[in-house]
């Protein structure tokens, strides 16, 4: 498995995140004014202020060039995760439904969250069981999820009770397009795959990704 | 021409920030206001008034969450060098 994991200028956590990849297979950086893959067989979308998050958090990164292969890689069945600003962008870009608001509190949160697997049917998912409870951290202020008539099966997570830190609709924490290939989450999976900063939860969605499909 | 994009989050989307006016105000002795949102306003010089609802479509609106309303705002504003030639014409020189 070879991850691309996307830089935009106002990225911060794609290190993370390329490190996150590493753990289960190889993963490179791609630089948003590209508009080749290189190949590569699962792309992250990483969290951050891409573009500045100018006028809408996301609005301005969906049009890099990148994002166009990202669009078209997605459209033809390839995995794309995005993490936070990542989520924001594929909302954006129309490849998840719904939108992300400013958090209810208007206020930036950062927190340990618990979050639930809701669908393991997905190649982001497939290594965690049904109900499986994941601790990950939340750092964000536009993460209030909003998707009227969201259908219930492309819920993939969902903040324990009790957990939800912005307000999303229906404790909502990471959504799937409707063919399950494309997966958005508020919270941050790659600041949690080492047992030193409390959790390695968040390598269960990376290693569900490098796990061979099961056919 | 001027054209001004008024951006205001949807009727029945929570608006926290237009709540939290709405709190606010009391405390300065305002009393009886009521369905406060706050919004954006974008004002662009166009060269052609009929592409802009398409720019708040695919970028200056999310309309999912956002409505937007499209306003003239009259003259362009003025440039500081203070040539008012318009662009078609000033930019052939």
């Amino acid at each position: 498995m070879r991850f691309g994991v996307v830089r935009f200028p106002g990225s911060c956590d794609e290190v993370d995140a390329l490190l996150a990849c590493r753990r289960f297979g190889e993963a490179d950086l791609l630089w948003h004014k590209d508009r080749d893959l290189d190949g590569v067989d699962a792309v992250v979308v990483p969290g951050g202020f891409s573009y500045g998050d100018y006028l809408r958090a996301g609005a301005i990164a969906r049009f890099s060039p990148l994002m166009e292969s990202v669009i078209e890689f997605a459209r033809e069945g390839g995995p794309v995760l995005g993490i936070c600003n990542g989520f924001q962008v594929l909302c954006e870009a129309g490849l998840l439904p719904g939108a992300l608001l400013t958090n209810r509190s208007l206020r930036f949160v950062c927190r340990q969250v618990d979050i639930v697997v809701e669908n393991p049917d997905t190649p982001f998912t497939r290594a965690c069981a049904q109900d499986e409870l994941l601790s990950v951290p939340v750092k964000h202020t536009t993460g209030r999820y909003y998707a009227p008539g969201v259908p219930e099966e492309q819920v993939v997570l969902r903040y324990a009770p009790g957990h939800n830190p912005n307000g999303a609709q229906d404790d909502i924490a990471g959504v799937c397009n409707a063919a399950g290939n494309v997966l958005g989450l508020m919270p941050h999976p790659e600041h949690a795959v080492d047992p030193l900063t409390g959790s390695a939860d968040g390598g269960r969605l990376f290693e569900s990704l490098a796990m061979a499909p099961v056919a | 021409m001027r054209v001004r994009v008024l951006i205001r989050p949807k009727e029945g989307i929570l608006d926290p920030v237009g709540q939290t006016v709405e709190g606010a105000l009391p405390a300065l002795g305002f009393e009886g206001v009521r369905n406060v949102h706050v919004g954006r306003l974008i004002e662009l010089d166009v060269e052609d008034a009929a592409e802009v609802p398409a720019m708040c479509e695919r970028l200056l609106a999310n309309p999912l969450i956002e409505d937007y309303e499209i306003t003239s705002a009259g003259h362009p504003a003025p440039r500081p060098d203070g040539d008012d030639r318009p662009p078609a014409v000033r930019d052939r020189v």
